[in-house]
């Protein structure tokens, strides 16, 4: 990685062995940020692995405990908003491929009259996120009929700008000979498509396909609006409901049930850090 | 180009531009028709009104307080999480001890549910019992404060909120760069006898400027959309302390049926998102050179 390449240049160079005070005041700068960007998460394993009465003080040899994650779990149907998250997240990620996918390679490879405009249309998206046009987009949903279902949560993200734009990039860097041989092969346009850009945009899609996992896991304001009932809302909405509702102030359980919902993900990033760090960076990079 | 190939275009262009003008350009465009009718309410339908909503908003207080509330987060988590983003980065990249186990403190937040942050935020908050009281009285010996509860700190807790979820995000972006600078350039430098400040701004700075800029639209965006946090944990107030613009959307629309005044917010919040579109096209496009 060319990271640490720019580490070893500037060891080389570097005069180390002067006590140098103010790479001291940035250690222990970089350190209080660090301690504060994670106090938050660690204060809520700590209350959530101890029985109630320990959440709050620090008691070194406090009981262990899993009873809060049990007791979360069967307070609020947690099972069905795991599945509800799943299934959303799910449809919107096969969806998005599958439409994005299509748009991308023709506004990669076509050109006809019109195709300008149209994808600065489409980029429009980047900066009116459906999330501010909930009202409308509320009203959309009653005349379809769709209040309250799962696929009504994902149909307005499911045709996704960044999602275009990335994959166009990754596409148009796919040398057209290629393109030809395969074509002088007797592939058609689809076979084309799936053939030769979809295999080489594979890194894009891992991309593109975490942060839009994550993004969606995540995603509250429009669930929100659009679900009121067990058997179609998320899990952000799900525990949003349970925190406010159902438990007083038992920061315990509360704290158990966000991890739990946080745990996949979160377990995921511990595990894949690199990939998840990696494609973060690759959908920034335009 | 044959005409069955642009056939072919269009066949595979549609599914996409359709799901996109009907959630993306239609709304845009209805919540503009809409927003010039009364709210149907019962019997009486909805009537043309002309601008009447657009006045009626500018003379209701709690709007012009969220409009205020959301310059005010705008102008703070804006700066505040791009400064720290750069500060990150820059540590994670150098030779300083633990980068990994920063970097991962530093990331951890933009994986999380904001739902999931307001919740180990209101228990970080709690009076008396939170954390951030706890540290507080044992470094300066302060009473319980209650930190979201009360006018005055309530949105500053609201902007660190913010301003700790995005900023690991955003290191990221820079992080990408600085590792794309070459290093053939802080070795020229350094035979140059540069100081570390002069590098770092005749330097670094220059060359981290497109990402910058890709930063700061995403985070002028953030300043309107990022509220989920504040819908769960003050729901606006207290007393419209925390209120910014989309969440009087949502309280407008869906807490009082109000969607005639939710409409004409709806179009203020675009008309800021569209300027901040032209800023980025114009300056991003102009002055900002890609490599």
């Amino acid at each position: 990685m060319s990271g640490t390449a720019i580490t070893a240049a500037a060891t080389e160079t570097a005069p180390l062995p002067r006590f140098d005070l103010w790479v001291w005041i940035e250690t222990a700068a970089a350190w209080l940020f660090g301690i504060v960007w994670i106090a938050p998460l660690l204060y809520a394993v700590w209350a959530a692995i101890h029985p109630t009465g320990y959440a709050t003080t620090f008691d070194l040899f406090a009981p262990l405990t899993l009873e809060n994650f049990a007791t979360a779990w069967v307070s609020a149907p947690f099972a069905r908003y795991f599945l509800n998250t799943f299934l959303l997240v799910t449809m919107i990620l096969v969806a998005q491929f599958v439409l994005c996918t299509l748009a991308a390679f023709v506004f990669a490879r076509a050109d006809f009259p019109g195709a300008g405009i149209l994808f600065a249309l489409v980029l429009v998206q980047l900066m009116i996120t459906p999330d501010v046009l909930l009202v409308e987009n509320y009203r959309t949903m009653s005349a379809l009929g769709l209040v309250d279902t799962i696929l009504a949560i994902g149909l307005p993200y499911m045709a996704s700008a960044f999602g275009i734009f990335l994959l166009r990039q990754t596409f148009k860097q796919v040398p057209l000979e290629l393109e030809e041989a395969a074509r002088v092969e007797g592939c058609g346009t689809m076979a084309i498509l799936l053939r030769v850009y979809v295999p080489l945009a594979k890194p894009t899609y891992l991309a593109y396909g975490l942060v839009s996992v994550s993004f969606h896991w995540n995603n509250f304001l429009w669930p929100l609006v659009i679900t009121n009932s067990v058997e179609t809302r998320p899990l952000t909405v799900g525990l949003a409901v349970f925190a406010t509702l159902d438990q007083g102030i038992d920061w315990a359980i509360i704290s158990a049930a966000t991890l739990m919902t946080s745990a996949p993900l979160l377990l995921g990033f511990l595990l894949f850090q690199r990939q998840f760090v990696q494609s973060f960076m690759r959908a920034g990079i335009k | 180009m044959p005409r069955r190939t642009t056939i072919h275009a269009w066949l595979m262009l549609t599914p996409a531009l359709v799901l996109l003008f009907g959630f993306t350009h239609y709304p845009a465009v209805a919540t503009f028709w809409h927003s010039l009718f009364s709210t149907p309410r019962g019997s009486r339908p909805a009537r043309w009104v002309g601008f009447e909503n657009y006045t009626y908003l500018f003379e209701d207080p709690v709007f012009l307080q969220a409009l205020w509330n959301n310059a005010i987060y705008a102008l703070a988590t804006i700066p505040l999480s791009i400064a720290i983003a750069l500060a990150m980065a820059l540590w994670v990249n150098s030779r300083i001890a633990g980068r990994t186990a920063l970097r991962m403190a530093y990331f951890t937040p933009t994986v999380l549910p904001m739902i999931a942050v307001a919740n180990l935020w209101l228990f970080f908050y709690t009076p008396d019992y939170g954390l951030l009281d706890r540290v507080t009285a044992a470094l300066f010996g302060w009473g319980p404060t209650n930190w979201i509860g009360s006018r005055e700190t309530a949105l500053g807790a609201m902007i660190a909120v913010a301003v700790w979820k995005e900023a690991g995000f955003f290191m990221i972006f820079y992080l990408a760069a600085l590792q794309a600078i070459p290093p053939s350039l802080y070795e020229a430098a350094a035979i140059e006898g540069a100081s570390r400040a002069r590098v770092f701004w005749r330097v670094t700075v220059p060359l981290l400027g497109p990402t910058t800029l890709f930063i700061l639209v995403n985070a002028v965006i953030n300043a309107f959309r990022l509220v989920d946090h504040i819908i769960v944990m003050t729901r606006g107030g207290p007393d419209n302390a925390t209120a910014l613009l989309l969440t009087y959307i949502y309280e407008l629309g869906f807490r009082f049926w109000d969607t005639a005044s939710a409409s004409a917010l709806t179009m203020i919040l675009l008309a800021i998102l569209a300027a901040t579109a032209a800023f980025q096209f114009l300056v991003l496009e102009r002055r900002v050179h890609y490599r």
